[in-house]
C-alpha cells in the first residue's frame, strides 16, 4: 500500500504534529486576562481562554485536568506557558504537559499580581516562540497521524455524501495504520445497536452500550420534551432531517464500512494504539472537538450539511460539504466541496481520496478555512455543578 | 437528471437532491441497486427534504438507510413531503 508522506513536526516523545503553536494556557478563568496580555505582547503565541478551573471536584475535576493537560501535550503544540491564580494546580498542569518532554513553564498570579506575572511570562513566551520558529518540518508518514471525526449542522446531504466520504477516508486511514476516533454518544441514539455491532469484540460493544445507556439516562432525567427543539437542531431540521434516529444513521456513515473500533475512551482520553477508537463525547461541535484535541488528535475531519463553521485553537478542522447551497453561499468555510456526489458526477471512493489529499495538504501546513477565518472555539465539557 | 436519491431498496422515503416542485414527475435512483424510479411529487419538496415512496398511515414505521427512523404522525400519501409535521421520533 502506498502511504502518503508529508512534512510535519516530530515531537520529543516521537508523536507527530502538523502545527507548531506556542500556547499560553490559563489554569482558570481568572488567568485569562494575563494569558491574553502575554499573547498580545509576544507575536506568534496563542492564548486559549476558557471559563472554568475553579472549585470543580471529583470526576468533573479529573476531566478538566485531562482536557487542559491534553491540550498542552497535543503534538500540534511546540511549547506551553501556563498561568494560574495559585501554584499548586498550575504546577499540576505543568507536570502533566512536561511528561511529553516539550518545554513548559508555570507562572502564578497570587503574590505577584497580573502585571509582574505578565512581564515574566512574556519573557518566557518570547524565548519559546523564537525557539519554536526554528524547528524544522521533517518527513512523516500518514500512518503517524491521529485523525478525529465529527459532523455538525448536518442535513440529509451529510448522510448521503459528506459523512460517507469521511467514512471512506477513515477506512483507508485505518488500513494504512493511522489512529482515528469518532464519538457523539447522544447522536448515535436510534442506531446504537448498529454501533454496538461495529465493535471489534462483543466486550467492547458492551462497553459502548454502558456509555451510551449512561448518556441516555442523563437525557431522560433532564429532558422536558422529546428534545426535538434541540436534537435534531433547528439547522438540521431546516436541512430536511426529522428525528434523532434519522440523524444517527447519517452520523454513523462517518466510520466507514469496514473499520471496527478497538476501544472505548473516556472524554479527552488518549487512544492507546493505532486503529479506530470510540470516545464518549457530547454532540455539540466545540465541546467534542475540544475533547479530541485534548486526546492528541492533530487533524479533524468535519462534514457539514447546513454549514457549521467551527474551528479549534490547536486542531485544524477540515470542513467538507455536499450541500450545493452551503458550498455556494458559505464557500469561505468549506475546504472540500463534494456536492458532485449528489449529481452522480463523483463516487464516494473518489471523494475519499480527495479528502485524504486535503489531509496531506493540511498536514503540510495549508491553513484550513476555519484557521484562516480565526475560528478558535475552545469549550470545556462540564459534567456537573462546581462546589 | 436525478431529483432524489433513495439509500436502500427497502426505504419508504427518498431524499430530494434538488428543489422539487409540486406536480413534477421526479426522477430517483436507489443508491444500493442503482435502479431508477419515478415519483409524482404532490407537494414542493425542498433540497434535502424527504418524499414518501408509499402511502404511510399513522403509527407506521418510516424506513431510511433500511432502518427505523421514527413513526408516522399524520397520514401521508405517496409523493407527499415527509418532514417534522408527519414524522416523529420513537425515542426520548
Amino acid at each position: 500500500m502506498n502511504i502518503p508522506k508529508f512534512f510535519g513536526y516530530r515531537r520529543e516523545n516521537g508523536r507527530v504534529g502538523v502545527r507548531n503553536h506556542v500556547v499560553i494556557l490559563p489554569l482558570d478563568d481568572l488567568s485569562n486576562a494575563a494569558c491574553e496580555a502575554v499573547a498580545n505582547n509576544i507575536k506568534g503565541t496563542l492564548a486559549i481562554p476558557h471559563a472554568y478551573g475553579r472549585l470543580q471536584f471529583g470526576e468533573d475535576l479529573e476531566l478538566f485536568f485531562r482536557t487542559i493537560i491534553g491540550t498542552g501535550a497535543n503534538p500540534n503544540v511546540a511549547a506551553v506557558v501556563v498561568i494560574g491564580i495559585e501554584p499548586e494546580w498550575t504546577d499540576l498542569i505543568v507536570r502533566g504537559v512536561a511528561e511529553t518532554g516539550k518545554p513548559v513553564k508555570g507562572f502564578y498570579i497570587e503574590r505577584n499580581g497580573d502585571l509582574n506575572t505578565i512581564a515574566a511570562a512574556s519573557r518566557q513566551a518570547k524565548e519559546y516562540v523564537q525557539w519554536a520558529s526554528e524547528l524544522p518540518r521533517t518527513e512523516c508518514s500518514m500512518d503517524e497521524l491521529y485523525v478525529s471525526v465529527k459532523c455538525g449542522e448536518s442535513d440529509t446531504t451529510s448522510g448521503l455524501a459528506s459523512n460517507p466520504t469521511v467514512g471512506n477516508a477513515i477506512d483507508k486511514l485505518v488500513d494504512m495504520g493511522a489512529t482515528t476516533c469518532f464519538g457523539e454518544t447522544s447522536e448515535i441514539t436510534g442506531a446504537e445497536l448498529v454501533c454496538k455491532e461495529r465493535a471489534a469484540t462483543p466486550e467492547i460493544g458492551e462497553e459502548f452500550m454502558k456509555v451510551w445507556n449512561a448518556y441516555n439516562d442523563t437525557i431522560v432525567k433532564f429532558k422536558t420534551d422529546d428534545l426535538s427543539g434541540s436534537q435534531p437542531t433547528k439547522g438540521n431540521i431546516r436541512g430536511g432531517l426529522t428525528t434523532i434516529e434519522e440523524k444517527a444513521y447519517g452520523n454513523l456513515q462517518k466510520i466507514g464500512k469496514k473499520a471496527r473500533y478497538i476501544g472505548v475512551l473516556k472524554p479527552a482520553e488518549a487512544p492507546k494504539g493505532k486503529g479506530l477508537w470510540y470516545m464518549d463525547t457530547s454532540s455539540a461541535a466545540a465541546e467534542a472537538v475540544t475533547l479530541w484535541a485534548a486526546s492528541g488528535a492533530v487533524v479533524h475531519l468535519f462534514p457539514t450539511g447546513q454549514g457549521n463553521i467551527i474551528g479549534n485553537p490547536i486542531l485544524p478542522v477540515i470542513k467538507l460539504s455536499a450541500n450545493p447551497l452551503t458550498c455556494s453561499t458559505m464557500s469561505e468555510h468549506i475546504d472540500l466541496d463534494v456536492s458532485a456526489i449528489l449529481r452522480g458526477e463523483m463516487t464516494l471512493d473518489q471523494a475519499g481520496d480527495k479528502l485524504l489529499e486535503m489531509v496531506v495538504r493540511t498536514s503540510n501546513g495549508r491553513l484550513t478555512a476555519a484557521e484562516a477565518l480565526g475560528h478558535r472555539e475552545f469549550v470545556l465539557t462540564k459534567l456537573y455543578i462546581s462546589a | 437528471m436525478i431529483h432524489f436519491l433513495v439509500h436502500e431498496k427497502a426505504d419508504t422515503v427518498g431524499v430530494a437532491t434538488v428543489d422539487i416542485k409540486a406536480g413534477e414527475q421526479a426522477q430517483g435512483l436507489f443508491m444500493d441497486t442503482q435502479e431508477p424510479l419515478e415519483m409524482k411529487a404532490l407537494n414542493n419538496i425542498p433540497l434535502g427534504h424527504k418524499i414518501a415512496l408509499k402511502d404511510l398511515k399513522v403509527g407506521d414505521t418510516v424506513l431510511k438507510y433500511g432502518h427505523d427512523i421514527g413513526r408516522v404522525a399524520a397520514d401521508t400519501a405517496t409523493g407527499e413531503h415527509v418532514h417534522v409535521h408527519n414524522l416523529k421520533t420513537k425515542r426520548w
